[in-house]
């Protein structure tokens, strides 16, 4: 262990001395546990953490998790910890750093993400939503839609059209939105696997004071690039164990049911085994080079791998299944606090897998990605990049 | 159990560059074209530069053993090399040579020198798992019976031969200069590595190990040879990769560089995909060789990814290449050739998957 991670543990003991997890209130403790620079290490003094090594924060969440004490539920807030947090501390002023981190961090306050727009997915530089100076504040109009968490969420990173005379990258700019503000109206949006995961959010006049923009005017889009690349890396940076994946489920399925195996299923099983393999190590690979400083771009690789083999997987399952595969466990409209594939049955996890290649960036528009950004081919040609953005067909 | 390193240290770095500028030099597909057509296919006079001079044959060998003491995970970098150049050297027959030698604690001091070269008499389709072969019988010293698809064959001054004795399986080593000893060539499909039907007829063999050393030594042999060659297959696929997005950058159809329509971007970002992931498995291979983690576990699931990926590359390699691919002027064929043969080295794909299948606990029916 390196001096840094044994006095990072010093610290993490000298707290837990001062808060014993088993008396303290679970909220109390993780205010503290912000106030102690104990959250996100990485982060600076004073804003949750200790301006240390990212990697340490191994170190922290593996000392409290072995205390037992309370951890903040990343799971129910994975937009703000993931995207809206690291934007906010880029480009926040330091009222809004003060103001927006330590709830954000404690999930006392979930946050969702209003970029999509019906009329612009993959070419989200093309959203129409509205921002309109008046006086102090912005009034937003416009519709968003595949919001995870807009449901449970008291903020939103928002991106707003605030120049339609500009070209579309240059006309947008970025807010923090207030959920419950009047105009704000959301709607659950049902998928095909018949639960509402997402919202559509409809946002009409709704005011936002100029003090809850991030960045300046007109530099939403470089925004909102930093809080994607902070997706990609959140994505990247987590590596399931052996079998840790969808690929545990179709294993598990296949010792359970010996009367269901045939030969042609078995060597499509130990295909999709051999791929998951892959991506895994694939995936601990870009963990070492970003351990270094190194980032590589096989976080690209990995989304494009594991969208293609949770479907084919996903797909397998229900094939293995015969009968029972025809079933579906539970087609209850029903709106999820975070999106599970494990708890649910084979049918659920074939139809959800279906969005792997569509969230996030489409496997077709990461793959225009690598071939432009890594193998430096020829880009798309591209007809809008200079033409004010109301003169673009629509 | 501590996870794999799947990145190259700066030593390492170092050894892929030296050998990168020396087959750069030594080595360019028109020699290696020209050179296939010739009576001397191999150019040995390279192979005792990487061996001896660059110390690349002791690589394997412990220092007890009178070697460099390095691993798995230093030779997995030459081997890429060797794969990018598809360069005409005895690689493979030496790295199993060498690694039986080893496995029976023989030091193979003339194989680890490039003064001399080693092969297995082992049919080169032989997966790691496969059972003890019966094909020679060794009566007191003398060798009889016939190998088929023996790598590096002709070129070969020692042979281990398995053989079985009066006491079950053995290793004998063989001087291919030998009375009794015959080469038959094969005509290849890989133009650049050959191999050949090895015939005994009472020929002298010295016993190397016997019994469950023996096999041991084979398997261990077999196992290393099957995951260095993973990681060649890796070193092929991205220089297919990277001649391919070159061609594409230059090439002009219907007023556009070929690279800009998103059939050809596609192609090639998916293949840039699985080299990426055929890059992290190799090294996982090489690094369970060389720490001795699961590595029967790892170079089976090396094996079953990289050799059908290094066979997409070379036929995306040649098909986006158009006309000229088809062409002897042109490597593609070379490469093709290299990567098709090599993808039936040590058990095709579903032979590995099988291995797994048992390892990883996925039953047959």
């Amino acid at each position: 262990m390196t001096a840094d991670a044994t006095e990072i543990r010093g610290r993490v003991a000298e707290f837990l001395a001062a808060h014993d997890p088993r008396s303290t209130d679970r909220l109390e403790f993780l205010r503290a546990r912000f106030d102690a620079g104990l959250a996100w290490v990485h982060f600076p003094a004073g804003l949750g953490g200790l301006g240390a090594a990212r990697e340490l924060q191994a170190v922290v969440d593996t000392a409290f998790a072995e205390a037992g004490a309370p951890d903040n539920q990343p799971q129910l807030n994975v937009i703000g910890l993931g995207m809206a947090g690291p934007t906010i501390l880029r480009f926040g002023t330091d009222e809004q750093r003060r103001r927006y981190l330590r709830p954000l961090w404690t999930g006392e306050e979930t946050w969702c993400q209003l970029f999509s727009e019906p009329g612009a997915g993959s070419d989200l530089a093309a959203l129409s939503t509205r921002a309109v100076r008046d006086g102090e504040d912005w009034v937003v109009d416009g519709q968003k839609v595949w919001t995870s968490l807009a449901h449970r969420a008291r903020w939103a990173i928002l991106v707003a059209r605030s120049d339609p005379d500009q070209p579309k990258h240059k006309g947008l700019s970025y807010f923090i939105c207030d959920m419950t503000a009047p105009g704000v109206e959301v709607r659950p949006l049902r998928q095909i696997t018949g639960e509402a995961e997402f919202n559509e959010v409809f946002l009409t006049g709704v005011r936002i004071p100029d003090s809850q923009r991030l960045g300046e005017v007109g530099q939403g889009w470089q925004v909102a690039m930093s809080t994607l690349m902070n997706e990609r890396v959140a994505i990247g940076g987590r590596t399931p164990p052996r079998e840790g994946g969808m690929i545990g489920e179709a294993a598990e399925a296949w010792r359970a049911n010996p009367d269901k195996r045939t030969h042609g299923l078995h060597d499509r099983l130990l295909r999709l085994w051999v791929d998951a393999e892959a991506t895994r190590l694939t995936s601990i690979r870009l963990r070492q080079q970003l351990a270094i400083g190194e980032p590589g771009p096989e976080g690209s690789a990995v989304k494009v791998s594991f969208a293609e083999q949770n479907q084919a997987i996903t797909g397998f399952e229900l094939e293995f299944q015969g009968e029972a595969g025809l079933s579906y466990d539970d087609w209850t409209f029903r709106q999820p606090d975070f999106a599970s594939l494990t708890k649910r049955g084979a049918g659920f996890r074939y139809l959800r897998a279906k969005g792997n290649s569509i969230e996030g960036g489409t496997t077709e528009i990461l793959r225009n990605v690598i071939a432009e950004r890594i193998l430096g081919l020829p880009q798309e040609i591209r007809t809008d990049k200079d033409r004010p953005w109301k003169e673009l067909p629509r | 159990m501590s996870s794999p390193d799947l990145l190259y240290s700066e030593l390492e770095e170092d050894l892929r560059a030296t050998v990168r500028r020396l087959l750069r030099d030594r080595c360019d597909w028109t020699a290696v074209l020209a050179r296939c057509e010739t009576d001397e296919p191999y150019d040995l006079a390279l192979w005792r530069t990487l061996a001896g001079e660059l110390g690349l044959g002791a690589l394997l060998v412990p220092e007890e053993l009178g070697g460099a003491g390095a691993s798995a995970r230093e030779v997995a970098v030459v081997a890429e090399e060797i794969g990018r150049a598809v360069a005409p050297v005895p690689f493979l027959g030496n790295v199993l040579a060498t690694a039986a030698l080893v496995a029976c604690a023989e030091p193979p001091a003339e194989l680890a020198d490039g003064s001399r070269i080693g092969t297995v008499a082992v049919g080169l389709t032989t997966p790691p798992q496969a059972p003890f072969p019966q094909a020679v019988k060794a009566d007191g010293s003398a060798l009889t019976g016939a190998v088929p698809a023996v790598v590096d064959l002709e070129v070969a001054d020692l042979v281990v031969v398995p053989a079985i004795d009066a006491d079950g399986p053995a290793l004998y080593l063989v001087d291919t200069s030998a009375a009794g000893v015959t080469r038959t060539p094969t005509t290849p499909l890989d133009l650049t590595r050959r191999f050949g039907t090895l015939d005994l007829d009472g020929a002298p063999g010295r016993r190397l190990a016997a019994g469950a050393e023996a096999e041991r030594a084979l398997r261990q042999a077999l196992l290393t040879a099957a995951g260095m060659l993973a990681s060649e297959q890796v070193g092929l696929a991205q220089h297919c990769l990277d001649s391919t997005v070159d061609y594409a950058k230059t090439r002009y159809q219907f007023g556009r560089q070929i690279g800009s329509f998103q059939a050809v971007k596609h192609r090639l970002a998916d293949l840039w995909v699985g080299v990426s992931s055929g890059r992290a498995v190799a090294r996982n291979a090489a690094d369970a060789l060389a720490r001795d983690t699961e590595p029967e576990l790892a170079v089976a699931i090396a094996q079953a990814h990289c050799s059908d990926l290094v066979v997409l590359a070379a036929e995306e390699h040649l098909q986006l290449h158009g006309g000229i691919g088809m062409t002897w002027e042109h490597p593609a064929h070379l490469y093709l050739g290299r990567a098709k043969s090599s993808q039936l080295a040590f058990g095709i794909a579903e032979t590995h998957r099988s291995r797994i299948g048992e390892l990883a606990d996925l039953p047959t029916p």
